[in-house]
């Protein structure tokens, strides 16, 4: 399961991050690390990005990027 | 002694607002050397013996933008005697990711939790002191834009910096990477350990540029460790290192910070969102605020009241009666003096090459008053985060938005909002194809051929066409810029959306003040010679001052018309024109005016306001040839002002004459293929 799969309101636990290079890098940096808690907040009105809370702020990520992100 | 104290923190944190309180108003903005990333520098307002540096905001310290990369060279390279890390405390466990990092460099530092009132509004705690305790660094509680607890943050930094403490080593990573890391550290064997343990770290960490500054013998044996590290570490040194520090920040967390409320609580910025980024409103609310700031900037017809001008079109009106006084009393006073009548014209021509800035100036401090309002009050992310999915099928994301829409105004303050752009690709491509929405000075030139040539059509469809074709070739150019010139960098879309906040009267006059300083002596160089050029050549030929018609210009025009040929007027008039707009387009409708049997100039403001025909013109120009020309103007070089802003916003004139030769090209082309595809259609008909 990736955080794509996760609706709006639902929460889950990060496992691994599947991306590579510069997204990984800031995906890393903006805090989604193995372990952390994430809530999927909102879509975007035209379907794309998402909104999520992570580590206490809200960050905005596309699906494709939610899609290198695996759930536990 | 004088000592400097450089500014780090996350974007959003209150850096900027923490620097104006600091520094007052005499503060010195310009570019980082080779980038066109703001450098910012003041002196404290207490002690001038204090200079205070604004470093860009950054996540962390991994050389991902040509932000990231200036904030790290400073603090790795030119060493300030201190810094100050602004964490902010409403999202502290993200924010101290780039304190743990700055505390490997072992700089001396001070830390300061902002908007502490946030924090204590929430009901929430953190103890500082203990904080304090477990990093080995000061940590002060503040208030940025009340200043309160800045007098105790300023003392705390200066005494870091005159003692050069540097912070402690604490232990962040676990026991084997710690060992893989002083074993490279050992190999690398800097006169300075701090800085061999900082480079091990950022090697751990895959990092390119310090990988490139190692010499190949050592890199085989480092290469060895990391690889031996990373088997410890689940295949990926990288992600462990960010891993280890994320869970350190966990830990002194959870013993320092205590929140009212456990798990996901309801702020108000939360509410505001729920409306400002709702499913059905947030498209309605969205074109209504950019709707407010356009008609707020450019509107003729203000709150739809015929007549009454924006505050942008009023103040811009005063500048230019204003600056048309001057002129004329500057004027009269020269030729009362008795001067020749060149040096009258040179004379004129430099006052309207300066009343030309600062005609500009009123429309770029309104806008850029209400951009950095949209900007500090955190909306300006959630546009980017509704209109990105229309933007990225363009290559693009959802900042260019607001560049691209200001740009039907006028390209100069809208290739100045490019900046908000945070990639580097975007803010290029961005720049690049602004200029294709039509601006409102291109407007006089279409009702010139709309009522002219087109007079039997239906006019307004004709000039609303122009606007769609501008549309279409700009992201038409986006794709096409995306694939060939800027093939390997990707676009993402992680973008922080920070908490709504109401932002301080004072910071958006700083940030508006500097936009217009910067544009008035930057552009208003380029925009002074350029037009000063273009007089001389207009108004003289070898054998001194003449008419148009048989000026330097006009031969030059009829040595270029044959390049023209293909698109349709192999015409000197036509090619002048082209060159006359380059000053601001709607020359060309006088100078059309002037050429095609010397109109009077309230003729020519009929022209303009497509009131009146211009029949000469057809000697030239039918319907087809018409519209290619009208294509030209609209995409070739945009008028000098634009230029001046494309070359300040690049920073570098490389990439701005990139820019123009990517705009003549498509103009051209463009042009062209309206020309065969024109005739084919008529030959049909």
């Amino acid at each position: 399961m990736t955080l794509r799969d996760l609706k709006p309101g639902q929460q889950g636990v990060v496992t691994s991050i599947s991306a590579l290079g510069l997204v990984k890098r800031r995906i890393m940096d903006m805090g989604i690390t193995p372990g952390v808690e994430i809530r999927v907040i909102k879509v975007a009105p035209l379907g794309d990005p998402v909104e999520v809370n992570v580590r206490g702020y809200e960050l905005s990520l596309r699906k494709e990027e939610l899609q290198q992100i695996e759930m536990g | 002694m004088s000592i400097t104290i450089a500014l780090a923190g996350n974007p959003n944190s209150g850096k900027t607002t923490l620097f104006n309180e600091l520094t007052g108003s005499r503060q010195h903005v310009g570019n980082w050397p080779g980038v066109t990333v703001d450098r910012k520098e003041g002196f404290f307002k207490r002690n001038r013996e204090v200079k205070i540096l604004d470093l860009p905001g950054t996540y962390s310290l991994s050389p991902y933008s040509a932000e990231e990369i200036v904030a790290r060279d400073y603090i790795v390279k030119d060493k300030p005697d201190a810094v100050i890390d602004i964490v902010d405390g409403t999202s502290i466990e993200r924010n101290l990711y780039l304190s743990l990092q700055i505390m490997e460099t072992r700089i001396p530092l001070v830390i300061a939790i902002n908007m502490m009132d946030e924090v204590e509004a929430r009901g929430d705690k953190i103890d500082c002191e203990k904080l304090s305790e477990i990093l080995g660094v000061p940590v002060i509680p503040i208030v940025a834009r009340s200043g309160r607890g800045l007098k105790e943050l300023m003392d705390a930094a200066v005494k870091v910096a005159e003692n050069h403490e540097k912070p402690k080593r604490i232990q962040v990573f676990d026991q084997e990477l710690e060992n893989a890391i002083s074993g490279i550290a050992d190999v690398l064997g800097e006169k300075d350990p701090d800085e061999s343990w900082w480079k091990a770290v950022k090697l751990m960490e895959n990092d390119e540029l310090v990988e490139k500054s190692m010499d190949q013998s050592q890199m085989a044996s480092i290469k060895a460790l990391i690889e031996a590290a990373a088997k410890n570490a689940g295949g990926d040194t990288e992600a462990k290192v960010a891993d280890c520090r994320y869970q350190y920040i966990s830990s002194i967390v959870k013993s320092c910070v205590r929140k009212a409320r456990q798990g996901h609580v309801e702020t108000k910025s939360d509410r505001l969102d729920k409306i400002l980024t709702n499913r059905i409103l947030a498209l309605p609310i969205f074109a209504i605020v950019m709707y407010a700031m356009f008609a707020c900037t450019f509107s003729e017809n203000f709150l739809f009241i015929e007549g009454l001008s924006s505050p942008g079109v009023y103040l811009a009106g005063i500048v230019e009666n204003l600056w048309g006084l001057i002129t004329d009393g500057v004027i009269g006073a020269v030729q009362g003096a008795g001067a020749s009548e060149w040096a009258v014209g040179l004379m004129q021509s430099c006052m309207d090459g300066i009343g030309a800035v600062a005609g500009f100036l009123p429309l770029v401090l309104v806008l850029f008053l209400l951009l950095s309002f949209l900007e500090d009050s955190g909306y300006m992310a959630r546009v980017a985060f509704v209109m990105d999915r229309i933007f990225c099928h363009f290559g693009l994301s959802g900042r260019s938005f607001i560049p691209m829409l200001m740009g039907f105004g006028c390209s100069v303050p809208a290739l100045m909002a490019s900046r908000t752009l945070e990639s580097d690709k975007d803010r290029k491509i961005t720049m690049m194809i602004t200029p294709f929405m039509s601006c409102g000075a291109k407007l006089p030139i279409y009702a010139m051929f709309a009522s002219t040539l087109f007079a039997d059509s239906n006019q307004t469809m004709v000039v609303f066409s122009v606007y769609m074709l501008g549309i279409v070739v700009a992201i038409g150019g986006a794709l096409i810029l995306n694939r060939l010139a800027f093939k390997c960098d990707t676009s993402n879309f992680i973008m922080e959306l920070p908490q709504y906040r109401v932002p301080t009267l004072k910071s958006v006059l700083i940030h508006g003040w500097e936009k217009v300083k910067g544009f008035a002596v930057k552009a208003g160089t380029v925009i002074f010679a350029s037009t000063v050029l273009i007089w001389f050549l207009s108004g003289f030929n070898l054998g001194g001052m003449c008419d148009m018609e048989d000026s330097l210009l006009a031969t030059i025009g009829n040595a270029i018309k044959w390049i023209f040929a293909p698109l349709g007027w192999a015409d000197w008039r036509a090619c002048v024109g082209v060159v006359t707009g380059w000053i601001a387009k709607e020359n060309i409708v006088s100078t059309f005016g002037q050429l095609f049997g010397g109109v009077s100039d309230e003729a020519v403001e009929a022209v303009m306001a497509g009131k009146e025909a211009l029949p000469a013109i057809g000697e030239v120009f039918d319907k087809v040839s018409a519209y290619s020309y009208m294509a030209f103007n609209l995409l070739c070089m945009p008028c000098f002002a634009a230029v001046g802003a494309i070359r300040r916003e690049m920073g570098s004139w490389k990439w701005t004459l990139r820019a123009v030769g990517f705009q003549m090209m498509t103009a051209y082309i463009v042009a062209f293929l309206i020309h065969m595809a024109g005739n084919l259609i008529a030959a049909i008909l």
